[in-house]
């Protein structure tokens, strides 16, 4: 018997029972729904929060200084200050594979200009600190290493700080004070829009880090260091050799631990991904268990055809059907029923990724091959779910079947 | 001539649990080309098994079957089928049609599952071929249950005939049928045997065994009468009478 005479006898019989067709796919619809959009908005998140990630720049290792305890108080990251910037230098010039470093010198204070004022972070950064991060510059450039090394009162504004200190007008050239420290402005950043911790980067002000020490601070020590590997494939390598030095450096011991930490830029992106993870894992086990769930259901329904269509059986058996054909018959009934659940499924779950998009703001991304595997995975439930009542029928002695009522 | 069935010491037991029942034993019978025979018998007297056996829908237990040559009590499961396919045309009491298949997909189905491949338009004018045969050709897209039963058994002869096989079989064809379209589908059937095909049928109205060539009784499970039908009713005949009885009780115009 041919194949499409055979599938057009199994949507008729699936048409004559629409709502237990529908039913019976409904299953198939949620698990492959649910695949479609969770892969949908974890891609986009994926996405969303690698383009966040690359906003660090390319191939960034951070080194931040140990955490201090003082009193049972503990300090963060950089708090006990054990980073100096001896350190740096000794990173960019025994490390190979290391391009630039930054030490960095963090810390918050009252901007003004004019009739103005604003609380925002400054930066101490070295020079090559927006060669790094591949920050470019809406208006004038960097200050020099000539600046670092004389520990000029100069400095980089971010856009946040620019528009509330100076609104639209250009704020290269002007002048503001930092702490009452007069700075003369060389640049304005473009946006970097926010963190992957919901900070606005570009509420800042970026100085020298030896200005920042001198006249800020009066710190002599260092936050933390940002280094820049060469490439991706050196990282882990760049990090192992960044932890030894320093530890040689600061003479700490074998068994000791560090009193500094070392964050390559894929260990925060897989950090951010975590989250994301544990959702995907989640909703993967719903899916696989709505998937089961749905092939069974679809077993049950065909074990019921099988029993309501035994005359039938029976006829086609008398006329010359071999078991072959009627297996055929309800194996792609089974088949029909279940990849028609997929593919209504795969429609629901592009809605659904689409409106959950909608809410939480970034783009879905489903790539074709889970389109494809989920289609071809609920057609294999419906084979494996339906063999067994295909068998049943295929089995069906022909006099019997005809006795059946 | 080589006979259309040829049943050489036939046996046929059942064994439910311990008990061994024997519903056909050592019958042996020919049929040659041409013949329309009746197999008759109370309930339990083995046609129904012989009709069984005859349909190679079951295998007998002992015995040769032949038909149309080829011996069919050793085939295989799906060699049966393809027997059944190819050399049988089915009637059955109940009609046995596809409900909510139309008349012409109907008699299209044996044609589906032959072993060889008919091109869709074949398929339909062969179908319609067969419809024309018995007069319901303008019936064609009805479903069985827009038919009357005399228009749904004579679908079914329709489909029985539609593979050209060599020969029909009906079990109890009229079993379902007011006394009227008895008749109507005895003419249908007179008129196929007078074209040279060979029809065997079960029956236990011996009315109805009358418009055939033979009667075979059956008891037992052996044959105890083998008769040439004297007699004989034929169909256009007994209608006419009918008409006129029924003319005469006012029952029609």
């Amino acid at each position: 018997m041919k194949l499409t005479a055979t599938f057009r006898i199994a949507l008729r019989a699936l048409k004559r029972n629409k709502m237990r067709s529908i039913l019976t796919m409904l299953g198939i619809i949620i698990g492959v729904a649910a695949v479609i959009a969770m892969v949908g908005v974890g891609n986009g998140a994926k996405a969303e929060v690698e383009a966040q990630i690359a906003t660090l720049g390319k191939n960034m290792i951070l080194v931040f200084s140990g955490s201090m305890t003082s009193s049972g108080v503990r300090g963060g990251y950089g708090a006990a200050g054990t980073m100096k910037i001896e350190d740096a230098e000794a990173i960019l010039r025994e490390t190979p594979g290391v391009t630039l470093v930054s030490p960095e010198i963090r810390t918050s204070a009252q901007v003004a200009a004019g009739n103005q004022n604003w609380y925002t972070s400054v930066l101490g950064e070295s020079e090559d600190y927006f060669e790094m991060r591949e920050w470019e510059f809406t208006e004038g450039s960097s200050f020099t290493d000539q600046d670092v090394r004389s520990a000029n009162k100069v400095g980089v504004i971010g856009k946040t700080t620019a528009q509330m200190i100076f609104g639209e007008e250009d704020p290269v050239g002007q002048i503001i004070r930092v702490r009452n420290v007069p700075f003369r402005i060389t640049g304005l950043l473009k946006s970097k829009g926010f963190s992957l911790g919901g900070n606005d980067q570009d509420d800042v002000f970026v100085v020298p880090y030896t200005t920042a020490m001198k006249r800020l601070t009066g710190a002599t020590v260092l936050r933390g260091i940002n280094v820049q590997a060469a490439n991706d494939d050196v990282m882990t390598r760049v990090q192992d050799q960044i932890s030894s030095l320093l530890r040689q450096r600061h003479n700490i011991r074998p068994g000791h631990d560090d009193d500094f930490t070392v964050r390559g830029q894929q260990d925060i992106a897989e950090m951010a991904t975590a989250q994301s993870k544990t959702m995907t894992i989640l909703l993967g086990a719903i899916a696989s268990v709505s998937l089961i769930v749905g092939g069974i259901g679809i077993m049950n329904i065909m074990l019921v055809s099988v029993t309501e269509r035994t005359r039938e059986i029976g006829i086609r058996m008398a006329i010359g059907a071999h078991g072959w054909d009627i297996l055929l018959q309800f194996l792609i009934e089974a088949v029909t029923l279940s990849s028609l659940g997929g593919l209504i499924g795969i429609a629901i779950g592009f809605a659904t990724a689409e409106s959950i998009s909608h809410f939480v703001g970034w783009p879905i991304m489903v790539p074709p091959v889970y389109v494809i595997g989920s289609f071809l995975f609920s057609a294999a439930v419906g084979v494996f779910f339906g063999l067994y009542p295909a068998k049943k029928a295929a089995a069906l002695d022909p006099i019997d079947a005809l006795r059946y009522e | 001539m080589q006979p259309v069935i040829s049943l050489e010491k036939i046996w046929k037991i059942y064994t439910t649990g311990d008990v061994e029942v024997t519903a056909v034993r050592d019958v042996s019978m020919t049929v040659q080309p041409g013949e329309f025979i009746a197999i008759m018998g109370a309930s339990g007297s083995g046609k129904s098994t012989m009709m069984n056996t005859l349909g190679c829908l079951d295998r007998p237990t002992k015995g040769r079957y032949l038909l149309d040559g080829v011996d069919v009590s050793v085939l295989p499961r799906d060699e049966l089928a393809d027997i059944r396919n190819q050399k049988i045309g089915f009637i059955f009491q109940g009609f046995n049609l596809l409900s909510r298949t139309s008349a012409l997909e109907n008699v299209e189905l044996p044609m589906m599952y032959g072993g060889r491949k008919i091109a869709p338009k074949e398929m339909r004018e062969r179908a319609m071929r067969a419809l024309e045969l018995v007069g319901l050709a303008k019936r064609f897209d009805h479903t069985p249950n827009r038919l009357s039963g005399g228009q749904q058994q004579r679908v079914a002869i329709a489909r029985a005939l539609v593979n050209e096989p060599a020969m029909l079989l009906a079990d109890e064809p009229t079993g379902n049928l007011d006394s009227r379209t008895s008749i109507e589908i005895m003419d249908a059937f007179q008129a196929l045997n007078e074209k040279g095909i060979t029809i065997a049928m079960v029956t236990h109205e011996p009315d109805i065994a009358r418009y055939t060539k033979r009667n075979v009784v059956m008891r037992d499970g052996v044959i105890v009468s083998d008769i040439i039908v004297q007699d004989r009713f034929n169909a256009k005949e007994e209608m006419r009478k009918l008409d006129e009885e029924h003319q005469a009780a006012k029952l029609v115009k």
